[in-house]
């Protein structure tokens, strides 16, 4: 790796480390019922809410209302969402010249169902399907509220652990109201000023027709681009404007708009961990959960950017290529990458957007190296554990912690716990429903499509293991409700359609019932007190156990997929 | 209790420091050659395929065991169309062998488990009783009758030689009990009416004396029907934590058998775009499914169960669940008597004090004379420091001129009456009040002296001749040896010990610090037990406590883990969720141990049970896939590559991490039964160390044992060398 991209690493991580505590005490106020700064704006508008609303902002819920309350709301968002792409045509700023793409039921279907669960795994090309309209009001409003209602799962979560004997998890709707005016419209706000100051476009022009130097005739899209921007990463959506993504100049123009992008992707998950120590007392707890993800993180890095920078050695031999950097070239595997983000830029989106379940890729990974392209993969395969989706990460991590602490804490001789909330039978079964539900989905759908006629049908650029790889990782990145594709895999098809909306619902409801019911367990529980019999779950310790935990979990549900993916595939072009 | 001067119960003399191990009378090897024929046979009975249902990873193995037979028959005749290479056939054989000797090393393992406890039962069968009864009605006629027709509330008469014929309460009399039939110990005990001795047991003998009990357990709910049924298993319950464990264990089997059965699918894919290789048989399949899914926990995780209940009954402790014994290893904090428990039962002298001006010599004198007569063992502790420290032998008194003065509760002294003085000792206050109406004067230094002693945890015994005060006799209670270093191991287990006593403050910290307890609660009362109690579970703690008598029963039922003494009430018994037939307060602490031993075997042996499958996907993933995108001239496909070991051939690596599977259950059988080697220590230091035992361990003993089989197969000719 190169002292440049070093920096560059270093720098990013340092910068997400200073953000943790402010933006995590921040959170921990808005909804623990602290005071903030943006009180004086914000009370009136909430109070105005729940009177439309008719919420009782005092009353809350317990698990079941909660998740009710949760499915119902991510129900009517795909509901709207569906309706309004299928009416688009009829809708203002449909341009019929451009979007040409028909917006099919299943299409239709898919990407609600997408936008809905924060996968928004993008079967359609943004320039050529949506109208503006579509992009404002539907996605961008769908990333708003998608985001916000993920942030509320994770603080019930945490609330569940931070209570005794109360089974109330707090008011979804005040969650939610409280998530989407309190922490994603300022942030994105501030955000996306940055980006248009960056040259972001933010308008709503017809898309410009220019010849380019070569002569050849060029259609330029653009359009009410910013607005969209930082809060699809801000709310781990990541379904880009434009079919590119986060690899298209007027969707992220320069170094600083990725490095901005990929912190708006970060920062929340990251500073939740704080807010979670925050909420249930124990700082210490929050922080070791962070370092966890620092570390996990961090090795992705090295995973993905090793290879990348090494480059495919048969080629290089054949070809007498310089595989290291130097002045003027930047050596490695430079295929499917920006010039202005090089290697660098572009493993740290890849290992950011696979762990912060977000889709905005800027490169594309169909053309990594096996094992570089494998760095993404697993990261999504580990369940977004790593910073995470936007609130979800938080009981992803934690789900991946207990197991290993049921074990962990027979081996010290008592029931097992965490937070002085015990592990019995009902608390496993939750927990291994958690844990079954990723490879059930992804397993037996990779199957069915490697096998079936319209799965194979849309390896249209790519065969052997690396079309198995594609597969693979889609289904893989729907069920993390990641949406980011491996690329080369035709998906506009009813067939995937389905499949991939399959794996997105399970993926988000699959999990997330579980957490909660887990969280209402443990609400219920008292607190056993911590003694030197105790197992710490603050310490280094603990750590170790929780990576060797994930990584283990991981390795054998998915080892027999991985070998004939990408290491395979590894082991071909070696 | 501070001021009480004597015990008027009489008891056995303590015997001094009890060993904290006692597993004398039920010990046995671990495999006792009979229990281990009747296993055997056991194994094969298991294999009925109602009874493997019960455990989800060992039916996998079991419907794997009977797909591979039939694989394999259906090679053997031609007309079954099922055509396999003279290797693949020796393969297919052999492979579902191991995995029928896999299903029944698992079922060894339970059966021997449950072997040990029938083999008890069967003792303890011998003792039930078969005598007749003397059943007594109304007016007091006696009738003779069976034993086992005996019902709740009826009354019996027993006497010498008589075996009490079911579980009862004393209602007359007193008479020494041989209980060795339950407790193995062959001391007799004393059972009285009234008070906390009263409890008999069925099955126990009469050797003095007569008793009148009223039965209260009808027939098949007496105490040694309930051993029985315990130690056979009949009424084992699965335990929340075992049940937890079952649950994540068939969900990781589920995990396998996902990873397993997509890999064919996977695999036709991959065959089809390299146009070369083969997919893996269902053989290789089930091969890989079954030494994926945690057999090793699997396999064990009842036979560890019922070897916790074993291990607790050779401790001579009876749990009434098993639930009761993984509570133990849960426990936070331990309430201890004071009394029996850390102290020696009985307060013993440790020094004369006499009031200035007054010679030593003549309170000595006058403390040996006050104690002659007093029989008990504080009493006797007096005449012995007389006689060690001042050489004052025992003396003849003229017995109709000495007239002995018994100690009453209300008086609170005991003393003699000779001619010309009348010595007297007892408690301070008492003494005090004797010398102000027999006319003396008190001097203040006798209660500075009293209150010094008071302050160093004694008691003092004020000694007056005539109506002269001369001193006071310091009165120690003696710490049982060895009682500070089990309460370190406590501490270091993160136990808190609590001392319940009836002493005052004062006292109660100088024992409390002596003994090195964490803490102590003064001037109990029952109820300030039980406030205790509720107070540090509401605090989230788990309580354990042991009792006897029958106002410890509400707090024996309140605590998480309640040992009741087997010389206590029946209540007690019956409040308790264990009852320690040795009566040995102290043995609280071995439970505990236990119970963290049988939760920390199934942890380690679950973790070693997942880290065996690391080595085990590097044999038989590439086995698998060996032949996958060959290229012309190669002998293997690029995914041989991972074949890190190094092993033969395909067909040598399956079977190599087959046999090791089963094997590894066989090996584990002694730990499962014995538990893995337990310390106190802090939850971080235990966690460490089993983690580099049983995960780091676990990770690596497959390679060398796996790379060992593969040699040993190709060497056997069991499979092709390449």
């Amino acid at each position: 790796m190169s002292a440049e991209n070093f920096v560059q690493y270093a720098a990013f991580l340092l910068v997400v480390g200073l953000l943790v505590r402010p933006l995590g005490s921040y959170m921990a106020h808005v909804f623990d019922g602290g005071k903030t700064i943006l009180d004086p704006i914000l009370l009136p508008l909430e109070r105005g809410i729940y009177k439309i609303g008719g919420v009782e902002a005092q009353s809350e819920m317990d698990w079941k209302q909660y998740s009710l309350s949760f499915i119902f709301f991510s129900f009517a968002g795909t509901i709207v969402l569906y309706t309004l792409l299928r009416l688009q045509n009829f809708l203002p700023w449909f341009d019929k010249i451009f979007q040409v793409t028909p917006m099919s039921l299943d299409l239709a279907m898919n990407t609600a169902i997408s936008f809905a669960t924060t996968s928004t795994w993008q079967a359609y090309g943004g320039e050529n399907t949506m109208s503006y309209f579509s992009q404002l009001a539907g996605l961008t409003g769908q990333n708003f509220l998608a985001g916000a209602s993920g942030l509320a799962l994770g603080i019930a979560f945490i609330r569940g652990l931070a209570r005794r004997d109360s089974n109330r998890l707090g008011s979804f709707w005040v969650d939610l109201t409280r998530a989407t005016l309190w922490v994603l419209l300022p942030f994105s706000l501030i955000g996306s000023l940055i980006l248009v100051w960056q040259g972001v476009p933010m308008n709503f022009l017809h898309y410009t027709s220019a010849t380019g130097l070569e002569g050849g005739a060029q259609t330029i899209a653009q359009g009410p681009v910013a607005a969209l921007e930082l809060i699809k990463n801000l709310g781990t959506n990541g379904g880009g404007f434009f079919n590119a993504n986060g690899a298209h100049p007027f969707e992220n123009p320069t170094p600083l708009t990725n490095f901005i992008e990929m912190l708006a992707i970060v920062a929340l998950p990251a500073a939740l961990t704080f807010t979670f120590g925050r909420m249930i007392g124990r700082p210490r707890q929050g922080w070791v959960l962070f370092w966890v993800m620092t570390v996990m993180f961090t090795g992705g890095l090295f995973f993905c950017a090793g290879p990348e920078q090494q480059g495919n050695l048969t080629t290089i031999r054949t070809a007498n290529l310089i595989p290291s950097a130097t002045a003027g070239q930047p050596g490695g595997n430079m295929e499917g990458k920006e010039t202005r983000f090089g290697i660098g830029a572009s493993v740290l989106t890849a290992i950011v957007t696979s762990n912060g379940a977000t889709g905005s890729t800027n490169s594309m990974h169909d053309s990594y190296m096996p094992l570089s392209g494998m760095a993404p993969l697993v990261n999504m395969l580990l369940g977004e554990m790593v910073f995470g989706g936007l609130g979800t990460g938080l009981y992803s991590i934690i789900m991946v912690a207990l197991i290993g602490l049921f074990l962990a804490g027979l081996m010290v001789g008592r029931t097992p716990e965490y937070l002085g909330k015990q592990l019995g039978p009902t608390e496993i079964k939750l927990i291994t429903l958690y844990t079954i539900a990723m490879p059930f989905t992804v397993l037996i759908l990779t199957a069915i499509a490697v096998i079936a006629k319209p799965g194979l049908d849309g390896l249209t650029t790519n065969s052997g293991p690396h079309g198995f790889t594609e597969i693979f990782f889609a289904y893989s990145s729907c069920f993390a409700n990641n949406g980011q594709a491996f690329a080369g895999l035709s998906v506009n098809s009813p067939f995937y359609n389905v499949t991939t909306a399959i794996a997105m619902i399970v993926g988000r409801f699959g999990l997330a019932l579980p957490a909660l019911a887990l969280a209402g367990r443990f609400g219920r529980q008292g607190r056993r007190q911590t003694t030197s019999g105790t197992l710490p779950t603050d310490s280094l310790l603990f750590a170790g156990l929780l990576i060797g935990t994930a990584i283990i979990v991981v390795g054998l549900s998915f080892l027999p997929a991985l070998a004939l993916g990408p290491i395979l595939e590894h082991l071909m072009v070696k | 209790m501070a001021t009480t001067l004597t015990n008027q119960t009489p008891g056995p003399i303590p015997d001094g420091i009890e060993p904290a191990d006692r597993r004398t009378s039920r010990t046995r090897p671990l495999f006792d050659p009979p229990i281990v024929r009747r296993a055997l046979g056991d194994a094969f009975k298991k294999l009925d395929p109602r009874l493997e249902a019960k455990n989800p990873v060992m039916f996998v193995v079991w419907i794997g065991s009977v797909v591979t037979t039939l694989i394999f028959l259906a090679s053997l005749v031609p007309a079954a169309g099922v055509s396999m290479g003279g290797w693949e056939r020796a393969f297919t054989g052999q492979i579902a062998l191991w995995l029928w000797f896999t299903v029944l090393f698992a079922n060894f393992a339970e059966a021997i488990a449950e072997g040990r406890g029938k083999a008890q039962a069967d003792e303890l069968r011998k003792t039930r009783t078969t005598t007749r009864a003397k059943r007594m009605d109304k007016n007091g006629k006696i009738e003779e009758v069976s034993a086992s027709s005996l019902r709740k509330g009826e009354i019996v008469f027993c006497t010498v030689g008589d075996v009490i014929p079911s579980d009862g309460t004393i209602i007359e009399g007193i008479a020494s009990v041989d209980e060795s039939a339950i407790t193995g110990e062959s001391a007799p005990v004393i059972r009285e009416a009234g008070g906390d001795r009263s409890a008999v047991t069925g099955g126990t003998k009469v050797i003095s004396d007569q008793l009148k009990i009223e039965i209260t357990a009808n027939p098949g709910e007496t105490f040694i029907d309930r051993m029985i049924s315990l130690v056979e298993g009949a009424s084992r319950q699965k335990t929340p934590n075992e049940i937890a464990l079952n649950i994540l264990i068939a969900g990781l089997t589920i995990i396998f058998l996902l990873a397993t059965v997509t890999l064919l699918p996977f695999a036709l894919y991959n065959v089809g775009q390299a146009g070369s290789g083969s997919a893996p048989s269902i053989t290789v399949l089930i091969a890989l499914l079954v030494c994926l899914i945690p057999t090793t926990i699997g396999g064990l995780l009842s036979a560890i169960g019922i070897a916790g209940m074993d291990r607790v009954m050779q401790y001579n402790v009876l749990a009434m669940s098993g639930k009761a014994v993984e509570a133990a290893g849960d426990v936070d904090v331990l309430l201890l008597d004071k009394t029996g428990t850390i102290t020696l039962g009985n307060r013993q002298a440790a020094e004369f004090l006499p009031l200035p001006g007054v010679d030593i010599a003549e309170l000595a004198d006058a403390a040996q004379l006050s104690s002659l007569a007093d029989e008990t063992p504080e009493g006797r502790s007096i005449v012995v420091l007389a006689k060690e420290k001042y050489n004052l032998r025992g003396r003849h008194l003229e017995e109709n001129e000495t007239e002995f003065i018994p100690f009453t509760a209300q008086t609170r002294m005991s003393g003699v009456n000779i001619p010309g003085s009348r010595v007297r000792k007892g408690a301070v206050q008492a003494v005090v009040e004797y010398v102000k109406q027999s006319g003396g004067t008190v001097p203040a230094e006798l209660q500075e002296i009293a209150d010094g002693i008071s302050k160093m945890g004694g008691t003092p015994l004020a000694v007056v001749l005539n109506e002269k005060p001369l001193g006071i006799i310091y009165l120690k209670d003696i710490v049982k040896g060895g009682m500070r270093e089990r309460f370190d191991h406590l501490r270091a287990m993160g136990i808190r010990t609590i001392m319940i006593t009836g002493d005052n403050p004062l006292t109660a910290a100088a024992i409390a610090q002596e003994a090195g307890v964490d803490d102590f609660l003064a001037q109990a009362k029952p109820e300030d037990k039980m406030a205790l109690i509720k107070k540090e579970q509401a605090e989230g703690r788990l309580v354990a406590m042991t009792g006897d008598g029958t106002n410890d029963a509400p707090a024996l039922a309140q605590a998480d883990v309640g040992v009741a003494m087997n010389s206590g009430t029946q209540a007690a018994k019956e409040a308790g969720n264990m009852v320690d037939l040795d009566s040995n307060p102290t043995k609280l602490i071995e439970i505990v141990e236990i119970g963290k031993q049988l939760l920390m075997t199934r942890g380690a042996l679950t973790t070693f049970s997942i880290a065996n499958d690391v080595a085990k996907y590097f044999a038989i993933i590439p086995a698998m896939f060996s032949t996958l995108y060959l290229l012309s001239g190669t002998a293997h496909g690029p995914l041989w590559a991972l074949n890190i070991m190094q092993l033969h051939s395909p067909y040598s690596a399956v079977l190599a991490s087959v046999i090791f599977n089963a094997l590894i259950i066989i090996a584990l059988i002694p730990v499962a039964l014995r538990g893995v080697p337990y310390k106190p220590m802090g939850a971080a230091a235990l966690l460490r160390r089993n983690l580099t035992v049983w995960g780091l361990f676990g990770i690596l003993l497959p390679f060398p044992c796996i790379k060992l089989l593969d040699w040993a197969v190709v060497a056997l000719h069991c499979a092709p060398a390449h």
